[in-house]
């Protein structure tokens, strides 16, 4: 699984973060999208694909 | 029940519409037709303009989601008889913006409410939330639920979050009760307005003055780092949206969802065998209730396919959140509640760019209040009969006025 994360599109609305921990988190500076994980593992692939569906923002691309 | 001045009437020619007064939490029956029919109709809303009333989850997300359909007009506007649609935008109002301006605002909002700021919070509200319990247990039952706990716990955080004297709640809870009702008149309208606005006024020059350590502190000052220094009508209107928006909307889900689940012995009973259920709890309550109950309005500013349907620049779309967050096709069995459903995708907090700011703050309240109001007084009850309690059927947060409850003396201890 690849993940891009679009910082442009980002509203800051904190869902990836509450879905997927270990591969999303917030900047300091202004609550913008951080990918911690380009590549999740497999173990985290769930919860990665329901993150991008939650976000308000379409701001996740998640590829197979 | 009470009577509306809105005439929400109950065939479909207009939108919104009543809700079955036997079924209180449920939007009215109308509105699973409007998802079964084809298309997306054209009904006539009390403002005085038809729109697009846009029903299914799908269409909900993809209306919300589509940069051409403008926020320009307020959220709930459509439900306000001789509402102004077209009047400019105030500087500030985060949610009349679209595009960059709106980015701009919503980027030095943000590091205020993200989930790890806000779970630093979660010791300071599991505070509130249990003195408030000691001091209702201290008092008694019968009690007012609304009065004693729903709205001083979210009010007490906001006016914590942003700076302002917990003292002086007086000047804006009244007020706000007026300037979202959809009964209000006119001229009390622009009185509460005026209040509010002198109110925050007073305290943003305060700020400006001497930023503290507060939200609208660290807000000046990020803004002023970033070369992007806000008006003191800008800084007005932000916070004045900040402390409406912070506690009316908890408040009303703290009332509401307490009744529901007083009704849903099962869910409740599982809730409080397990505490770890509070996450899934929460979003399922904000689903099933979608209290910002009329939706929200847009308008085209280009054309727009929604599902297979045309908006046409100039149209006017209602986005029925209470309707798509009850769309079987996406949540089964969706008059249900179901604390352990993982219902996160939900609507309650609107979709695309200006889905609710501070959800995350509301999610902790909630998830709080939860837990240990019902392992506190396990035997919470209502004082009076169901018909008895009142709904806020006039209002763009759907709630309960007052929700006298009691418990026995065991629980006292």
């Amino acid at each position: 699984m690849k993940v891009r994360v679009d910082v442009d599109a980002c509203v800051g609305a904190g869902q990836c973060v509450l879905a997927a921990p270990d591969v999303f988190d917030q900047r300091d500076e202004d609550g913008m999208v951080v990918l911690l994980v380009e590549d999740p593992p497999a173990e985290l692939e769930a919860a990665t694909e329901h993150a991008a569906l939650l976000c308000p923002a379409l701001a996740i691309v998640v590829e197979r | 029940m009470t009577e509306t001045a809105t005439d929400l009437r109950s065939d479909l020619a207009s939108f919104p519409t009543a809700r079955d007064p036997e079924c209180p939490f449920d939007p009215p029956a109308e509105y699973a037709d409007l998802r079964e029919q084809e298309g997306t109709p054209s009904l006539a809303c009390p403002v005085g303009v038809n729109a697009r009333v846009v029903s299914r989850y799908a269409d909900v997300r993809a209306a919300l989601a589509d940069p051409n359909l403008s926020s320009h007009a307020a959220p709930s506007t459509h439900v306000v008889p001789g509402g102004l649609l077209d009047r400019p935008v105030a500087p500030g109002s985060l949610l009349n913006m679209d595009g960059a301006g709106h980015a701009r605002l919503r980027r030095l909002l943000t590091p205020e409410f993200t989930v790890k700021r806000i779970q630093a919070l979660r010791p300071y509200v599991q505070g509130l939330v249990d003195d408030h319990l000691d001091a209702l247990l201290e008092h008694g039952g019968p009690v007012d639920l609304v009065e004693h706990f729903a709205l001083p716990i979210p009010s007490l955080v906001i006016c914590e979050l942003l700076g302002v004297d917990y003292g002086d709640r007086d000047r804006f809870q009244e007020q706000t009760a007026v300037l979202i009702g959809t009964n209000s008149d006119p001229a009390a309208l622009e009185q509460a307005n005026l209040e509010v606005v002198g109110f925050m006024t007073q305290l943003v020059l305060t700020k400006l003055a001497a930023p503290g350590d507060d939200l609208l502190g660290r807000l000046i000052v990020r803004a002023g780092e970033n070369g992007q220094e806000l008006s003191v009508e800008e800084l007005v209107t932000l916070g004045i949206t900040l402390l409406i928006a912070g506690h009316e909307t908890t408040a009303n889900m703290i009332g509401l969802s307490t009744l529901a689940l007083l009704r849903q012995p099962d869910q409740l009973a599982a809730l409080r065998a397990d505490p770890g259920l509070a996450g899934t709890a929460v979003d399922e309550m904000l689903r099933y209730l979608s209290i910002v109950q009329f939706g929200v309005l847009r308008q085209a500013t280009g054309d727009v396919t929604v599902g297979d349907e045309t908006i046409k620049a100039g149209e006017w779309l209602v986005a029925a959140l209470s309707a798509g967050n009850r769309d079987e096709s996406v949540f089964p069995d969706p008059d249900r509640i179901d604390l352990r459903r993982g219902a996160t995708a939900h609507l309650a907090f609107g979709y695309g760019i200006h889905q609710c700011l501070g959800q995350q703050l509301a999610r902790v309240e909630l998830q709080e209040v939860f837990v240990r109001l019902h392992q506190r007084i396990p035997t919470l009850r209502l004082a009076v009969p169901f018909e008895d309690v009142e709904f806020k059927n006039d209002a763009l947060v759907y709630g309960v006025r007052a929700l006298p409850v009691t418990w026995d003396e065991e629980d006292n201890r």
